[in-house]
């Protein structure tokens, strides 16, 4: 049997070394960075943590979410349901063309009969390929990690809809009125999941994490990557989970258990 | 062609500036006064919340567009979500109410950003993306 090993590529190999080092120092930095550091929001201090509001996203944070499949149930909607409300995304009947920024998968083996069931939307890589093909800059990453479009420069060419492998995003067709104040889309523009980029700067989380937990499976937690002690990252570091399509190197943000 | 003094000369000059400057005067006071009743149309300004805007009423007329480009950008790359020059705040601010007391959208004459750059005719691609009224069951919460 033919094994190919796939070894790190020249100049990218792991040490140990230099890992816990930038993790000590992100910590000291996180330290540091504590005071005039004001809490936004009351109650329970959410998953993101709090951040001033004048100041810019830092990539001491990786938003990523976690999604246990074994808890996700075929029929439940309720993430899609929340995204809709939350960011206004108002169907016109038209499944073909309406806006989806997630959607329910249910994949299932056809050799012997296994099904999951799993909600599926922007995977906010690392290494965008939508980034990566937008000829205005308009499709970017924000230092934290989230994969956004700037709509103003925006001309909707659509090669990022195209670039994506996980058909992450949508085109707005109709000209739109009333749009939710955090989340702003018109027509000839394309979007996706923002992670709701609106709560996280609030230190909120997601409006499907927060549906999933409330009345769904419970089956979504978001959380900071980066940090070693977030919730996210020891369960990550606990159980086998997997990035759909890691094949591409893309290293997503959105990692699946029970797949 | 009599010949003039440099003294008459420079005294007309100062006249024409004097005349010129109360012309411009007029314009302003008419501009302030909201006149639609003259001969030249102005338009109506409506008056937004609180005693007075996030910056100087002139420095605003003037610069509301660089300062509203610069927290866009700001804001969508970098996150940074101060309130005091965003387009919500200038939505919520000097939102217009209608006739059913229900702010009104840029769909009307009488939008506040819409009744000056009607004027001037400028074209604005804002609202294409962006809410022109504050977002309506916050506006309802807000009213319980």
């Amino acid at each position: 049997m033919n094994v190919k090993i796939h070894s790190p590529a020249p100049g990218k190999e792991f040490d140990p070394a230099r890992r816990s080092f930038l993790s000590a120092a992100a910590a000291a930095a996180g330290v540091a960075l504590a005071p005039g550091v004001f809490l936004y929001g009351v109650g329970a201090p959410g998953p993101a943590a709090a951040r001033n509001l004048d100041e810019a996203v830092t990539s001491v944070v990786r938003w990523g979410m976690l999604i246990d499949t074994n808890r996700c149930e075929s029929g439940c909607n309720e993430c899609v349901t929340a995204c809709g409300t939350e960011n206004g995304l108002q169907g016109h009947g038209r499944p073909a063309t309406d806006a989806q920024w997630i959607r329910k998968v249910d994949i299932r083996d056809p050799a012997t009969g296994y099904s999951k069931s799993l909600p599926m939307m922007c995977q906010h890589c690392a290494d965008p390929p939508c980034v990566d093909v937008c000829p205005t800059g308009a499709s970017f990453k924000r230092a934290d990690g989230i994969v956004l479009v700037d709509k103003h420069s925006c001309i909707g060419c659509r090669y990022c809809i195209s670039a994506c492998p996980y058909k992450a995003r949508s085109f707005v067709h109709e000209a739109l009125e009333d749009q939710k104040t955090h989340a702003p889309r018109g027509k000839g523009t394309v979007e996706g999941c923002t992670m709701c980029v609106h709560r996280v700067d609030e230190g909120r989380e997601p409006a499907c994490v927060e549906a999933c937990n409330d009345t769904g499976g419970g089956a979504m937690l978001f959380g900071d990557l980066n940090d070693p002690k977030s919730e996210i990252s020891k369960r990550v570091a606990t159980y086998a989970t997997q990035q759909i399509r890691a094949d591409l190197g893309l290293d997503p943000g959105v990692r699946y258990r029970g797949l | 062609m009599p010949r003039r003094s440099k003294a008459s000369t420079s005294r007309a000059a100062i006249a024409l500036v004097l005349l010129t400057l109360a012309g411009l005067a007029a314009v302003a006071f008419a501009a302030d006064q909201d006149d639609t009743t003259g001969r030249v149309p102005y338009p109506v300004i409506a008056q937004g919340q609180g005693e007075n805007c996030v910056e100087d009423t002139e420095f605003m007329r003037r610069n509301h567009m660089d300062l509203l480009l610069h927290q866009r950008d700001d804001t969508v790359f970098e996150g940074i979500r101060g309130k005091r020059h965003s387009l919500r705040e200038c939505i919520d601010c000097h939102a217009v109410a209608g006739a059913d007391s229900i702010p009104i959208t840029v769909t009307s004459p009488e939008h506040f950003c819409r009744s000056c750059h009607d004027y001037a005719a400028v074209t604005i691609d804002c609202f294409q993306c962006h809410a022109s009224r504050p977002e309506q069951d916050v506006v309802a919460e807000a009213r319980k």
